[in-house]
């Protein structure tokens, strides 16, 4: 006999944290790579459209920075952030209702980081984090290094539904589980789009209040909207139990790496010691940069400009799913980057990638939005990034592909093998009896059992 | 035995629009930076609408298809190569398509003697035509459980499945027809899956070590491939001297019968009873940090760079 002593290919295996154990290739990252292929229209990733943003004033703010600031730009800065860029963020955070101190701002490395430093602060292994399901596929990357549990709680058409809220609360109570943090993305949802109503803000936060919960309220596409603005922010009402997180990466350039988060005093200083634990400070140079854009550029109008942007596009998408996907349910967003489209049940969205992939369209399998396996038959549309004549073409394409599946699986329904739909259930639920531009599934097809989603196991 | 070969330009392909596009960058970064070690003069392309052109006007000594997944594998870009008269590292386009369809590479190789896997190939009109009943009837009445079913061609495990009991086959079957119109039926058999790599450069084909696969999950999936740590690989397998060589002789015996050329990759698994059964061969193994074959050839105390150049100098030999 022969024997090999094996190897893993990584002598450090043995050593690697716990927390690392979700850090790992998967097959749709590895897919995502073909979407930077110029032929593959990629309905998947929420990358701004940074080209509608005239480089010239982005130039100018950069020229100023090095000519006037250069010394201090260059330097190592406060762990807070600069003292004027809070004083701007608190502009900013006007124009959603928040009126705050620029002692109560900490600027991060994007709002993911500030993500991060929470979830550093706040979660010790076991502990649970509700969110909205779907949620934020980052946001559930982060909180699970962390090796909290996420557990979701059900959305509809205006966002959390408080009734649901408050089971998931008590469910989760009586398990004997503690729960830190709820994570809720209010304005222009991202996966679904969805916005929370003001009623509603107001009953989450009396039920946080209620159960002693922190509110993570992240509002990355506020100021995004459409037509009217959203409600305002629940910071806006709530100072004592909500962590605001904002971002400059959708309004200017996600390049620029810059976010913030509003907190309650004590857990500020707290954010600021951990944010200097983490990366000394802030880029002062980005900094710097996005003040003198700031004070120099008419940057609400810049806004109104990514706005005009992102509505023709969520047009093109919501006319094209119209016209190729009559009969299907989805979102129609009224700010943001994000369309939730739900398929029909017995379609497997992450299953069905490749062959996307293979008629040169990419999209987001909605399990990646939830921790629990949920969301095997809807997928994320991002409108954001392709132009409309993309959009058209890639809904199109999408439409192609479904249609296939779908085809493939009423001919095994009609001779009755199982776990398929019957051919008395069409494939398609009758178009006459959903709107052509759906408002939103019936709440309870968002709610998605645990066990979901995963894939057959594949061998090779 | 390093000496710096006489090659003056080799083009690695790389990437493609293939679902596998990110473990092709990975092979063909690989392979260039081995064969820039070996100072030749490299460039990495990423196959597009401007290659053709390019290689028509800029024509390298060599090209080194580094493409995994259908344009990669299924002898396209080879032939087209071919009709260019550029020669390029690999099997040639009629070998590849042999070898790209499982159903086909799986009559050769037992025609020419090796074991494989009882199975049965059934395009999707056949459940149309003949009533899917029917058809699931006979396939369980004459296969016995567990099952692999999978698509007649592609890579990477893409749309495979085992069948561990009759109420999963119909998904299993949509499963497959999602990627291919025609889809393969096996028997499974349980034992250890091997790898044997496959270099010829020039002196005929010779057998590296073969790898022995032990996922940590059970399961070579994706993650299992693609993530340092969770396989545990075995150069040489732990298979007995006898086996092992038998292994090696199954899969040149399937190189040859598939007329495969310079670089292969066959997939066996190994029964109690010692025999090696032929699953399918795969004419771009994957070349990245990971993969099986540069373990074999690293196992085999061959320097990589040494080999990917002998193999782009056989190839130029080829042509020429």
């Amino acid at each position: 006999m022969t024997q090999g002593k094996g190897n893993n290919l990584d002598p450090w295996f043995s050593h690697y944290a716990e927390r690392t154990a979700g850090l790992s290739a998967s097959e749709v990252r590895a897919l995502f790579a073909v979407a930077s292929r110029p032929e593959v229209v990629s309905l998947a990733g929420g990358m701004p459209f940074v080209s509608a943003l005239p480089q010239e004033l982005i130039a100018t703010a950069v020229e100023r920075t090095v000519r006037d600031h250069g010394p201090a730009a260059l330097q190592y800065g406060s762990g807070q952030g600069t003292p004027r860029l809070r004083e701007q963020i608190l502009d900013v955070m006007a124009l959603e209702g928040i009126h705050a101190s620029v002692d109560d701002v900490v600027v991060t490395t994007g709002s993911q980081h500030a993500l991060e430093l929470i979830a550093k602060l706040f979660l010790d292994p076991g502990d649970v984090v509700i969110a909205e399901g779907p949620s934020y596929v980052t946001a559930l990357t982060v909180f699970r290094s962390f090796q909290a549990e996420v557990v979701h709680t059900q959305m509809d058409a205006e966002g959390l539904v408080p009734q649901a809220l408050r089971e998931t609360i008590a469910r989760v109570r009586s398990e004997g589980r503690r729960i830190k943090l709820l994570y809720t993305v209010p304005s222009f949802q991202n996966p679904m789009g969805v916005t929370l109503s003001w009623e509603r803000r107001m009953e989450v936060l009396e039920i946080a209040r209620e159960n002693d919960i922190l509110v993570l309220e992240d509002n990355p596409y506020g100021l995004l909207y459409f037509d009217q603005p959203p409600p305002q922010a629940m910071r806006s009402v709530d100072e004592a139990g909500v962590i605001y997180l904002g971002t400059f990466s959708k309004t200017l350039a996600p390049g620029l790496r810059v976010g913030w988060a509003v907190a309650p005093h004590a857990i500020r200083e707290k954010l600021v010691l951990a944010n200097e634990a983490a990366i000394l400070s802030p880029s002062s140079f980005t900094q710097t940069v996005i003040s003198e854009y700031l004070s120099t550029a008419d940057w609400r109008g810049q806004i109104d400009i990514f706005r005009g942007v992102y509505r023709e596009r969520r047009d093109a998408m919501l006319s094209a799913l119209a016209e190729h996907l009559p009969g299907m349910s989805w979102t129609v967003p009224t700010g943001g980057f994000y369309v939730w489209l739900t398929l029909p049940p017995h379609l497997d969205a992450k299953a069905m990638l490749p062959r996307a992939v293979k008629e040169l369209v990419a999209y987001t399998p909605g399990t990646a939005f939830y921790a629990d396996g949920g969301g095997r038959s809807a997928i994320r549309l991002s409108f954001c990034y392709p132009t409309p004549d993309f959009i058209r073409e890639g809904i199109r394409r999408l439409a192609t592909v479904i249609n296939g599946e779908l085809t493939l699986l009423s001919e095994f329904a009609q001779t009755g093998p199982l776990d398929l739909p019957k051919p008395s259930a069409p494939p398609l639920p009758d178009s006459a009896s959903l709107p052509r531009s759906a408002p939103l599934p019936r709440s309870e097809q968002l709610s998605h059992p645990a066990g979901e989603g995963v894939l057959p196991p594949n061998v090779g | 035995m390093t000496s710096a070969p006489r090659l003056t330009r080799v083009v690695v392909l790389a990437g493609g629009i293939s679902h596998e596009r990110d473990v092709s960058l990975r092979s063909g970064r690989r392979v260039a930076d081995s064969l820039l070690e070996h100072g030749l003069e490299v460039e990495l392309r990423d196959p597009d609408a401007s290659l053709l052109g390019y290689l028509r006007e800029n024509r390298p000594d060599v090209v080194w298809p580094a493409l995994h997944g259908a344009s990669g594998e299924d002898g396209a870009l080879r032939g087209l190569l071919e009709f260019l008269g550029i020669p390029f590292v690999g099997s040639r386009s009629e070998s590849a398509r042999l070898a790209w369809d499982k159903p086909t590479a799986k009559a050769l190789v037992a025609r020419a003697g090796a074991s494989t896997p009882r199975s049965i190939t059934l395009p999707r009109d056949a459940f149309r035509e003949l009533g899917a009943d029917a058809v699931f009837d006979a396939i369980h009445d004459e296969l016995p459980l567990p099952l692999v079913v999978k698509p007649a061609q592609g890579g990477s495990a893409q749309g495979v499945t085992i069948v561990e009991d009759a109420a999963g086959l119909p998904r299993a079957m949509v499963d497959a027809y999602t990627y291919n119109d025609v889809a393969i039926i096996e028997q499974r058999i349980t034992g250890t899956e091997i790898a044997v790599g496959i270099i010829d450069t020039g002196e005929g084909p010779v057998a590296l070590p073969a790898v022995e696969i032990e996922p940590l999950s059970g399961v070579y999936s994706f993650e299992a491939r693609y993530n340092a740590g969770e396989t545990r690989f075995y150069t040489p397998a732990r298979v007995s001297d006898e086996v092992a060589s038998r292994a090696a002789e199954t899969a040149l015996t399937a190189h040859r019968a598939l007329g495969l050329r310079h670089i292969s990759r066959v997939d066996l698994i190994v029964d109690g009873a010692g025999t090696p059964w032929f699953l399918e061969a795969n004419v771009l193994p994957g070349l990245t940090e990971t993969s099986l074959v540069p373990q074999a050839l690293e196992a085999a105390g061959h320097d990589l760079g040494w080999v990917y150049s002998k193999l782009a100098e056989a190839a130029i030999k080829d042509v020429g």
